[in-house]
């Protein structure tokens, strides 16, 4: 073949395989959803049920979930709100997220780029703190790894920690023993009302640890094993989580709670895959978002205790935390 | 699809006489566009997986790591198979078309965790697979004094396409809108396409000047029996051992400079861009000062990377001067090393030698990966990386004793 006829063939691939791409980039464009705004959504105190709903900060009354929804403009990923303070992480562009602090009005009070993809956001009960999760990494397609990045803000000092990784850590309880290594990785904190201690998962070691940990002296300490994204009771006597069935998440989940007295755990009724920071409705009741196969997500709710049934609370919707 | 295409290939004629970088611009070609392709993907996969598919990346990592052991087996399996049949391109062609169609397995695979793993595997394989015959016909395509150029310029076109590939994939998003991932898998699998129909139609087969009998795999066996090739072989294992690998540098330097994280990704497009500039003109100066001394120089720029990057401070100088530092170590060594082995390797198992060569470093590299990471777990990472520079002049000295026993038994290995 002539240099000419294979340079032939090659441009008619290149256009050929430019047609495909760029139309194909085409059809997804007018496929596109904009979800309708409808009614007001605010974070005061009330017997609602702040939601994510098509990336959309969204609202239900919680005793009426299948009613009416408010849905706002306000673009999240994940969103969370206590005591009229709400949290949502959202893409600024396709590779950088923010983190906003909102207020009772979902007007932004603050915001700050973090790194990687949002993943966890919690309020203290008060409205004070703030903490979020990312995941980060991937910085090789053939290396894969990832890692979390988790950090905390104070949102009345305005003191901000981007990264938990250098909080000192301590193994084993009280009197236990200094740790590092350089794989240490937080993610889920859930905050105590007295907005100094929190709770968290690190993981290193390929293994996972509920730590309890201690905002001004910056440090943490191990409690148990295997305890993931923790989420700690209105009455902060108990700590709902996801744990890693047979303590290898490649199995999957199951909801779980612990007591902080006896440190006994209770699975709840749910038996799917939980993969999610559970919120907490009431002293008895747990949230949290279920995926179906495509994807879609739903809210789902189950009695803290162990006893009952799970059932749906909120079709097509992410990120419960309830106003009230 | 690249076997259907190749018949006509073999009938195309080789040209007496033909420019003799001819082959290696096309080889570079196929591997600027190939790499556009893949970096694509590299640029989206994590914001894809986490919020393309809510899909948690630990679980996702738990798949991940464990084809390193099979892939570098398979790597030399299609090493000798393309010796074998005398035929690197028809290997590296699978190793492209394979990449290729895992693209599409991207969208196909949709949230199964398992399908993923199977698919990124199979990419990576097609990676490994294609590695080493597409560096054996580099340096079949020119006479011996010029491989440190040919590698040069094989490397320099690479490393652009590493740079524009995530270029594209923005430009893909901004114009398909923002959460469009299928659409840039779907340009990433037509731009690795194009690269395959390059690598039929413009790369030659190298013809041997005598048409021989099939390699064997004792002959293949025997160049581990091969004294130059087993001093190469541990000197690149060597210094493989010395290298802790991309992550930990830039998270060193992120750490150090006290850099937002945000700008985190933009450290690889630092390194690939004066990885870049530097690869052409270094693949020069081998030809002309040796090629070993300038592998040599390029780990002792590593060396002096490492001491950098213990302590902080320095700001954005010290920033730039590792970023350029590194492209320069992979500037010097990638290619050059492949052109210093590539005349060393006899012809007719030229791929296998070459497979050898790389699949040690990569095991080694795993090795001393690893090692960091428990030495940065027992003593801090200044002390951890002031051992790995220790360990890299450890490693040239070594180096630097086996070819001056190589020299003492009569052969010089430049």
């Amino acid at each position: 073949m002539r240099t000419r006829a294979r340079l032939g063939i090659a441009a008619g691939a290149a256009a050929v395989l430019a047609t495909v791409a760029a139309g194909y980039a085409a059809s997804t464009r007018e496929n596109a959803v904009v979800p309708a705004y409808t009614g007001e959504v605010d974070l005061r105190p009330g017997p609602r049920l702040l939601t994510v709903t098509d990336r959309h900060l969204a609202a239900v009354e919680l005793d009426d979930p299948d009613g009416p929804r408010s849905v706002s403009p306000v673009e999240c990923l994940r969103a969370y709100a206590a005591a009229g303070t709400g949290v949502c992480l959202r893409p600024t562009d396709p590779w950088s997220n923010e983190l906003v602090v909102l207020d009772a009005d979902l007007k932004p009070k603050r915001a700050f780029a973090i790194p990687g993809q949002p993943n966890r956001a919690r309020v203290s009960p008060t409205g004070r703190m703030v903490a979020w999760t990312t995941f980060v990494g991937g910085d090789s397609y053939a290396t894969g790894g990832f890692s979390t990045r988790t950090g905390i803000l104070d949102t009345r000092t305005g003191d901000k920690v981007m990264s938990l990784e250098d909080f000192a850590v301590t193994k084993g309880g009280k009197g236990g023993k200094a740790y590092r290594n350089v794989d240490v990785n937080y993610w889920g904190v859930t905050f105590a009302r007295d907005d100094n201690t929190f709770y968290a998962t690190l993981g290193t070691g390929g293994k996972r640890y509920l730590v309890r940990g201690d905002w001004r002296a910056r440090e943490v300490t191990t409690l148990k094993e295997n305890v993931e994204c923790p989420s700690l009771s209105p009455d902060e006597t108990r700590i709902a989580f996801k744990e890693a069935v047979g303590g290898d998440p490649a199995r999957g989940w199951r909801l779980s709670v612990l007591d902080l007295a006896s440190m006994r755990v209770t699975a709840t009724a749910e038996t799917a895959g939980v993969d999610d920071q559970a919120a907490w409705l009431d002293d008895r009741t747990l949230a949290y978002t279920l995926r179906q196969d495509d994807g879609r997500p739903d809210i789902h709710q189950v009695p803290a205790d162990g006893n009952g049934a799970p059932r749906l609370l909120v079709r097509g919707a992410e990120s419960p935390s309830a106003l009230d | 699809m690249a076997v259907v295409y190749l018949s006509t290939v073999s009938r195309s004629p080789v040209g007496k006489g033909a420019v003799v970088g001819g082959n290696v611009l096309a080889l570079g070609t196929v591997s600027l566009i190939t790499d556009v392709s893949s970096e694509m993907i590299t640029a989206i996969l994590p914001v894809y997986l986490v919020v393309g598919l809510h899909l948690s990346p630990l679980a996702f990592g738990v798949l991940d790591g464990v084809h390193t052991g099979a892939t570098a087996v398979l790597r030399l399996a299609g090493g000798f198979v393309a010796d074998r049949v005398r035929a690197r391109k028809l290997v590296a062609g699978f190793g492209y078309g394979l990449s290729a169609v895992m693209k599409l397995g991207l969208l196909v695979a949709g949230r199964s965790v398992g399908a993923l793993g199977v698919v990124i595997a199979a990419d990576r394989l097609g990676k490994g697979l294609r590695t080493a015959p597409r560096d054996a016909l580099i340096s079949l395509s020119v006479p011996p004094s010029q491989l440190g150029r040919a590698f040069g310029v094989h490397r320099m076109m690479d490393s652009a396409g590493a740079f524009l590939g995530p270029l594209v994939a923005l430009g893909v998003l901004f114009a398909a809108g923002g959460t469009s991932y299928d659409a840039v898998f779907v340009t990433s699998f037509c731009v690795a396409v194009f690269g395959v129909v390059v690598l039929v139609l413009f790369v030659r087969e190298h013809q041997a000047v005598v048409p021989a009998r099939s390699v064997k795999l004792a002959e293949a066996a025997r160049l581990l029996r091969e004294p130059r090739v087993r001093r190469l072989l541990v000197a690149a294992g060597l210094l493989g051992l010395a290298t802790i690998g991309d992550g930990f540098v830039y998270l060193l330097l992120q750490r150090g400079s006290d850099l937002s994280v945000r700008w985190f990704p933009l450290l690889a497009v630092g390194t690939s861009l004066a990885y870049l500039l530097l690869a052409a003109p270094l693949g020069r100066l081998a030809d002309r000062v040796g090629r070993l001394r300038v592998v040599v120089g390029g780990y002792l720029a590593l060396a002096v990377i490492y001491l950098l990057l213990a302590g902080s401070g320095g700001g954005w100088v010290r920033l730039g001067v590792v970023l350029a530092g590194y492209g320069l170590f992979y500037a010097a060594t990638d290619g050059v090393l492949m052109a210093l082995a590539g005349a060393i390797m006899p012809e007719r198992v030229r791929t296998t030698g070459l497979a050898l060569v790389q699949t040690g470093q990569a095991l080694a590299y795993l090795v001393s990966s690893v090692l960091f990471g428990a030495a940065w777990q027992l003593w801090g990472p200044d002390v951890a990386i002031r051992a790995a520079a220790v360990l890299a002049l450890v490693a040239v000295a070594g180096t630097v004793a086996l070819t001056r026993m190589g020299a003492q038994s009569g052969k010089a290995d430049q």
